[in-house]
């Protein structure tokens, strides 16, 4: 089997493009070969994003699920569960959710949400599908690593999904596992088994991101077609680099935290543990700090938003840019912020601990840098807002889903100017201020980003146009959904309302606002059915959709120049060189709105710009 | 029951899909589907200018509705700063959420698709760049500089004539003592907690003999208040939102917060005007399964009651003579999960 990328692209010149078409195609596209290696064991890159695509799309209703599960208990702490009882079996006791299972509940929800979903889900697809198309490679650097890191993902994932089902029930103390509960089955019965799968899990889940993101890495610095320098690349493929290398750095502190969480769990060692007395027993370890796994986990942790939520800058940059019909406004400065965020986001973790006993004076540091990070944040906000002024727009449904990211990382971002801030961070933290703030910037913005690329690059995926109109009607069921579930949150952190709570009726303080949390609940789990329009439309399209054309969006990057039925290596011909950037859309002197970036300037001497014209001689 | 609920979803199903049927056939016909820019353009143009006025006018009604409820009464003297420095940035984000969406939606409506129209080619503008780097770059620092002052005051030293207590986070429940006359906290050590001794007293040490435990915590009005905490078991937090006070109680590190409350219990039910109103102390760490009832009450005294409540407690000591008597009694340590 062939999977050696071409290392030059351009060895068939040119001219002689149409010889090789014929060798390529027998070469290419495997027309015998066995659906085993086609579908499940290929290398092709486009094969194993969407095998990313799929599974992470499962995962998505899994932890959409699990959510609409436990809103039923927030917003109904009275009512009956009774007739979840054949779903839930013994979780449900005398028609009332399981409090331990509540919790399991969200802890679930968190995991498959940020790992399988938004990292595994958004990043595998896209920086899979993308990156060598987007670069004018014929695949990645490693076909086997990175079908290797598919399938260690796939492997954590049915680990993970199989400690939904066992009898202790799956980890229950939080995505966030912080010991001592996460170390000691007495505390909690998910920190049994459930735990133990829970951290096996998740060190699969970390082997699988570590080989897809030195891919992506060594692909984006070696792989790139003739004429494709670093400042010529499309910024879907800057924020994928970025977030690649984010990876590498950061998750083997995960892993080190795992790790070292096994030992205490299994072997007796005192790393996270100190002068505990649980279930009538004073335990032998001392020593160990619980905050020290907080820095550990936070290190990957603050991180991993941003690999969460920059893959998502980068699409809807691209997709905005794509259909308002005009330049990304700042290129060189939406570099510039997706650089300096990458960098500021591994000096901000400390913000999530300014209350657990860190010295103050840490605290204060991670307050400056923490603040900090909300300039390039901005930069981005403003240039997005640049490229939309004076354009003319196609309210296409990926622009729909781009326009709505910004509108919800907006509302999600500014309020962590709020919780960045220690002395304000006293009240808010661990309250539903907080659930509200990252569920807009992360959850619902990069969700948002998700969508604005499935949308943008179905026709590339499966050579057919999903359909708009449901497009449009879920994108607005869901953008007012998210809304209407996260807006009315604010107001109950603002009271005080704490996160992981099975029911806030013991107290008095937190007894009111239960008419906001039933409307919160209908919200979210309206928003939640209407995925199932994206669902639909989905996998009727591909099979039924209307047939794409080669380039249905008239866009200028390097995968729209790939034929419809598109075959491994990419190209039937030689790999097409590239001249400009990506965005030169609407470009003063030339007829068509968009020129492609494998154009020479030779063939456009009416739109050329004076600093271009040496490149066109 | 199930079977008819089943039979509704089906037939729900089988309507809508021939909604969606219908509508690519009508497309089709109507020439719509080969089109590249239809109808829907306006539509959804349209609509984004309806979203911001609509959701933005919700936003608004919602949260003056909700004001009252959300708005938590301020009981410290720190919790005043807190709050200000929260509302000003709340308007400060405000007004910059107003911005940026309005102009979002605005530019989305404005300058949707029209065939006449070509968009304007604007790679930079570097003036315009650093403007806009800048301005928040101030802002972020104002709102910086303005929390460190804060916060260092908080997280300072207490003053040295602070009332200082302890309360220590268990599943699930919160226990709390105080120094005794000699306003020394006693040594406390896990290995000797058991159930009569739940804080592990350590009577062989004098200054513990004189502390005492209480069912809710008691603190003077107007006075500072130095609250360690810590924990048995797993991680919790203090949280406190009356007072703007939240820290996690954590096994093995003792941590510290100090206040001063100046709204005694009864000065807030009148405030309030409900005669129930109760100070409540909240675990705001996940610690298991009973984590969202850990409810202790906190009373905030004049001065004067406070004394006189102070006066009538017991110490621990004297209440549980055979804990006294029966020292030293190590506890056998059990094994961890792991070497079991």
């Amino acid at each position: 089997m062939e999977n050696t990328p071409n290392l030059s692209p351009d060895l068939p010149t040119r001219d002689s493009a149409a010889a090789p078409v014929l060798a390529a195609a027998g070469e290419h596209a495997h027309p015998d070969q066995h659906w085993l290696w086609r579908y499940v064991l290929s290398q092709d890159h486009k094969v194993i994003a969407k095998q990313f695509l799929i599974t992470g799309m499962f995962w998505a209703l899994v932890g959409g699920s699990l959510s609409s599960l436990f809103r039923l208990q927030l917003g109904w702490p009275e009512g009956s569960m009774e007739w979840l009882k054949p779903l839930l079996g013994h979780w449900i006791e005398a028609g009332k959710l399981n409090p331990e299972f509540y919790l399991a509940l969200v802890t679930m929800h968190g995991t498959i949400m940020v790992f399988f979903v938004l990292t595994a889900g958004l990043s595998g697809t896209f920086s899979n599908f993308l990156i060598p198309l987007q670069i004018g490679a014929r695949d990645m650097a490693s076909g086997f690593m990175n079908m290797l890191s598919y399938w260690f993902f796939f492997l954590s994932s049915v680990i993970m999904f199989s400690s939904l089902f066992i009898e202790t029930g799956p980890a229950a103390s939080g995505w966030t596992i912080y010991p001592p509960l996460s170390a000691l089955p007495q505390a909690i019965s998910g920190s049994g088994l459930g735990m133990t799968l829970w951290l096996v899990s998740m060190a699969l889940f970390i082997v699988s991101q570590l080989l897809g993101s030195v891919n992506y890495i060594s692909t984006v610095l070696n792989l790139r077609t003739r004429g494709m320098s670093m400042t010529k690349l499309p910024l879907t493929i800057w924020s994928f680099f970025l977030t690649a290398v984010l990876g590498t750095l950061s998750f083997p502190v995960l892993f080190a935290a795992v790790l070292l969480l096994v030992f205490d769990r299994s072997f007796g060692t005192s790393f996270f543990l100190s002068d505990i007395y649980i279930a009538g027993q004073a335990l032998s370890n001392q020593g160990g700090s619980p905050v020290l796994f907080q820095h550990l986990f936070w290190f990957l942790g603050h991180p991993e938003v941003y690999i969460v939520i920059m893959p998502a800058m980068g699409i809807v940059s691209e997709v905005l840019a794509t259909h308002a019909r005009k330049p990304i406004f700042g290129y060189r400065a939406m570099i510039g912020s997706l650089l300096g965020i990458s960098l500021l986001s591994f000096v901000v973790w400390g913000h999530h601990m300014f209350v657990t006993g860190m010295n103050p004076f840490l605290g204060s540091v991670f307050v400056f840098l923490t603040l900090m990070i909300a300039v390039p944040s901005a930069v981005k906000t403003f240039n997005w807002l640049a490229t939309l002024w004076r354009g003319n727009i196609r309210f296409t449904t990926a622009m729909l889903f781009s326009i709505g990211f910004v509108s919800l990382f907006v509302a999600g971002g500014l309020t962590g100017i709020v919780l960045g801030n220690a002395t304000l961070d006293i009240q808010m933290h661990n309250t539903y201020f907080v659930i509200a703030h990252f569920h807009l910037v992360m959850g619902s913005a990069a969700m948002f980003g998700m969508f604005a690329g499935i949308y943008h690059w179905f026709p590339k995926m499966f050579g057919r146009m999903l359909n708009e109109r449901l497009g449009y009607v879920h994108f607005w069921f869901t953008f007012a959904g998210a809304y209407l579930t996260f807006i009315p949150m604010h107001y109950i952190g603002i009271a005080g309302f704490p996160r992981r709570y099975y029911s806030w009726t013991g107290f008095d303080m937190f007894s009111q606002f239960s008419d906001l949390n039933q409307f919160i609940s209908v919200a979210a789990i309206f928003a939640f059915l209407a995925q199932f329009i994206f669902l639909f439309n989905f996998f009727h399209s591909i099979w039924r959709g209307r047939r794409a054309t080669e380039n249905p969006w008239r866009s200028n990057t390097l995968e729209w120049t790939t034929p419809v039925e598109l075959g491994h290596g990419n190209w039937p011909g030689a790999v097409p060189a590239v001249y400009r950037w990506p965005y030169d859309y609407s470009k003063p002197g030339s007829d068509a709105d968009f020129i492609p970036q494998h154009v020479p300037f030779s063939q456009t001497p009416a739109s050329n710009m004076p600093y271009e014209q040496p490149a066109a001689e | 029951m199930i079977v008819l609920g089943i039979i509704v979803v089906g037939l729900l199903l089988v309507v809508l899909g021939l909604l969606f049927r219908l509508q690519i056939l009508t497309a089709i016909f109507s020439g719509d589907s080969t089109r590249d820019i239809g109808p829907a353009n306006r539509a959804n143009a349209v609509l984004m200018l309806v979203f911001l006025v609509v959701g933005g006018g919700a936003f608004a009604w919602s949260f003056r509705r909700s004001y009252a409820r959300m708005d938590v009464p301020v009981a410290s003297v720190h919790g005043l700063a807190v709050d200000r420095m929260f509302w000003i940035t709340m308007s400060i984000i405000g007004v910059a959420f107003v911005l940026t969406q309005v102009m979002l939606f605005w530019y989305a409506y404005k300058y949707q698709h029209r065939e006449s129209r070509r968009a304007y080619f604007f790679s930079h503008n570097n003036k315009l760049e650093i403007v806009w780097t800048l301005i928040p770059a101030i802002v972020m620092a104002a709102l910086v500089f303005a929390g460190w002052k804060e916060w260092g005051r908080i997280t300072g030293p207490a003053p040295k004539d602070a009332v200082v207590l302890e309360v220590m986070g268990k599943q699930f429940n919160w226990l709390v003592r105080y120094p005794g006359r000699d306003l020394k906290l006693g040594v406390v050590n896990y290995r000797l907690i058991d159930a009569v001794n739940e804080w592990g007293f350590d009577l062989s040490d004098k200054a513990a003999l004189d502390d005492f435990t209480a069912g809710e915590i008691h603190v003077p009005k107007g006075v500072p208040v130095l609250l360690k905490i810590r924990s048995r078991d797993v991680l919790h937090a203090v949280y406190l939102p009356q007072f703007r006070l939240q820290m996690y109680a954590v096994p093995g590190m003792p941590t510290r917060f100090w206040f001063t409350p100046n709204t005694t219990t009864e000065e807030m039910r009148a405030k309030l005007g409900n005669p129930k109103f109760n100070y409540e102390l909240a675990c705001n760490q996940v610690c298991g399964s009973g984590h969202f009832a850990m409810k202790m009450t906190v009373v905030v005294d004049e001065p004067d009651d406070y004394v006189a409540w102070f006066a009538q407690q017991q110490s621990f000591s004297s209440l549980n003579p055979e804990v006294r008597a029966g020292l030293p009694r190590p506890q056998p340590l059990a094994a961890t999960p792991a070497a079991r």
